[in-house]
């Protein structure tokens, strides 16, 4: 049963076989499905159930018709600010945290990540509530705790106020995931052979200014990754707005992001009828912000960042 | 350095832990003890341990009488472990292909099957939407379980193809010379040395899997095809002015995932910290 080994080979069967299974389902139901969004948002429902091409003007209407451009870019702006909060807390804390992990000789390392990762673990759905309970002036556990160490006439109901409820959901969303950049970081910390840390400290570089000018630049190529995962994750984002204010991402739509409009726009509601079309136009959107984020950290940002082998 | 310093440094970067562990748990447990207790305890005592007085199940029973969570929590299985079956399978067979076999277009179909890494598959829920209308899978469990197995499969190539680059070639030579299938040596060679891979994967593709609102909320709504976390949300909804209840059902919804999670938390952290993502 030896493999023929002439120059023009046979089809060999089972690398089709190996691989078929794999890329037909991804073909079929993500591939496919992608593009057919894509497509969709080319064409509008026309007289009967038929479809009518009308080229990019569903994105006309998306960004300037009054109807839609009001709550599409209110959406786009709470989307980036929800983004940059994520980048100012999370990720920093997810830093500090994996630096102090990282520390030699420290005890219970392995207890402080199993806990500080659980959040991460548990869904919108779960994280939603716990935090819609806590903050609830109804209940009084904030206001409670806040009086405790003598803050407490600083509470308000945040996530009923319009000036405040996307960015307390975007902390609620930090709260659960600081976790990822801490152990993806932590990991990148690890991965820094001693020699390295033993050759700075013979310079006398210790403690904090060994991991500003030692280990920071070595794992910015991974603080990389990290910002462009919470990217993705951020433009993607709809479970928890949805949990915790309902498809009318209320107050008054102050915490309405990309997802939470698709959403709204795709199935309607309340009186508004659903619009596969411009659900479609609100996906592409989505697709090409990712996609222009995705782009920007491939081509701009990682092949200029030094990488050190060891 | 001198001994003291590092005490003082040790015991800083304890407190600095302690705080953030306690910041991280203390949500989740106020949520645990509150659901044992009376609604009128919830209320004037929600920072205390329940006590004897104060001690009451009645949110449980509600959620056990009132929910179908029993059914939610075997369709949440099903779905689950059904595609992470399909995901670890095909994602093992499609990752030996590209890492064994040269061919022509190889390096082509690992960037192809990598583009779902970065590109959310919910944006094309429109047309998946319309697809499953049309092969008549809405509101089965189907459905499900071929969107996430379509959403887990790129990841899983991806980190199981770095994997079985490792394998050694001269066990698999010794075992095409003792004249085995190609299909022999992938299930008795290659896969059980890429064990540990594997279960890394499993980890990543089952959580969120199991905590998706998004495709059963649009794709199996039906009250027999609801999974645990759509059929939470919606329970929580109708009872939220019922806090014995909706304690109780955060409490029931939390315990699964932490048991799971603290039974593959090595698996997961030894996952993340072996690099495979660098």
């Amino acid at each position: 049963m030896s493999r023929p080994r002439t120059k023009r080979r046979p089809i060999r069967w089972h690398i089709v076989v190996f691989l078929a299974p794999a890329v037909l389902i991804y073909t079929a139901i993500m591939i496919i499905p992608l593009f057919g969004t894509l497509n969709l948002s080319l064409f509008t429902r026309g007289e009967g159930n038929t479809r009518e091409f009308v080229g990019l003007a569903n994105f006309v209407t998306l960004f300037t018709d009054p109807r839609w451009s009001g709550a599409f870019w209110n959406a786009t702006w709470n989307n980036l600010w929800f983004f940059i909060v994520h980048m100012l807390v999370q990720n920093p804390i997810g830093i500090a945290l994996a630096a102090i992990l990282s520390s030699p000789r420290l005890r219970f390392a392995a207890f402080y990540r199993t806990a500080i990762f659980i959040p991460a673990i548990l869904s919108f759905v779960i994280v939603g509530f716990v935090w819609r309970l806590i903050l609830s002036p109804l209940w009084g556990v904030a206001p409670n705790m806040m009086d405790a160490i003598g803050i407490g006439d600083w509470f308000s109901p945040w996530l009923g106020q319009e000036s405040s409820a996307l960015t307390t959901l975007a902390l609620i969303s930090v709260w659960q995931f600081v976790g990822i950049p801490m152990m993806l970081i932590y990991a990148a910390l690890l991965s820094i052979p001693d020699e390295v840390l033993e050759a700075a400290e013979m310079d006398g570089i210790t403690g904090a200014s060994q991991f500003w000018k030692i280990k920071l630049p070595l794992i910015l190529p991974t603080i990389g990754i990290v910002s462009i995962l919470t990217f993705v994750g951020n433009f993607n984002a709809f479970d928890l707005i949805y949990v915790v204010q309902g498809a009318l991402a209320g107050p008054n739509y102050s915490t309405d992001i990309l997802g939470s409009l698709l959403f709204r726009t795709f199935f309607g509601f309340q009186l508004q009828l659903g619009d596969p079309h411009m659900g479609a136009t609100v996906a592409t959107v989505m697709f090409f912000i990712i996609l222009a984020g995705v782009s920007l950290y491939l081509f701009g940002i990682q092949t200029r960042m030094r990488r050190y082998q060891f | 350095m001198s001994a003291r310093a590092n005490i003082l440094r040790s015991s800083a970067a304890h407190a600095i832990l302690i705080a953030y562990t306690i910041l991280a748990l203390y949500p989740v447990f106020l949520v645990v003890i509150n659901s044992m207790k009376s609604r009128r305890a919830i209320f004037n005592e929600p920072l205390a341990l329940p006590t004897r007085e104060s001690f009451d199940l009645v949110g449980f029973h509600t959620v056990l009488e009132q929910g179908n969570f029993l059914l939610y929590f075997q369709n949440s299985l099903i779905v689950t472990l059904a595609s992470l079956f399909l995901v670890l399978l095909f994602g093992a067979m499609a990752a030996f292909a590209l890492a064994e076999y040269r061919f022509r277009g190889n390096l082509l179909m690992g960037l192809y099957l990598a583009l779902g890494i970065m590109i959310p598959i919910r944006l094309g829920t429109v047309a998946i939407l319309e697809i499953m209308v049309a092969a008549n899978l809405v509101n089965t469990l189907t459905s499900l379980v071929l969107v996430y197995t379509a959403q887990g499969l790129p990841l899983a190539v991806f980190i199981l193809a770095e994997f079985m680059r490792q394998v050694s070639d001269d066990l698999k030579n010794a075992a095409r010379i003792d004249g085995l299938s190609e299909y022999r040596i992938f299930f008795t060679i290659a896969l059980p040395l890429v064990r540990p891979a594997l279960a890394t994967v499993a980890v990543f593709t089952m959580i969120p899997i199991w905590n998706d609102l998004w495709f059963p909320l649009i794709l199996a709504p039906s009250d027999a095809t609801k999974t645990l976390t759509l059929g939470s949300q919606i329970f929580l909804g109708q009872y939220v002015t019922n806090w014995n209840a909706v304690l109780a059902a955060l409490t029931l919804a939390i315990f699964p995932v932490v048991v799971l999670y603290l039974i593959f938390s090595r698996q997961l952290i030894r996952g993340i910290t072996r690099g495979a993502v660098k």
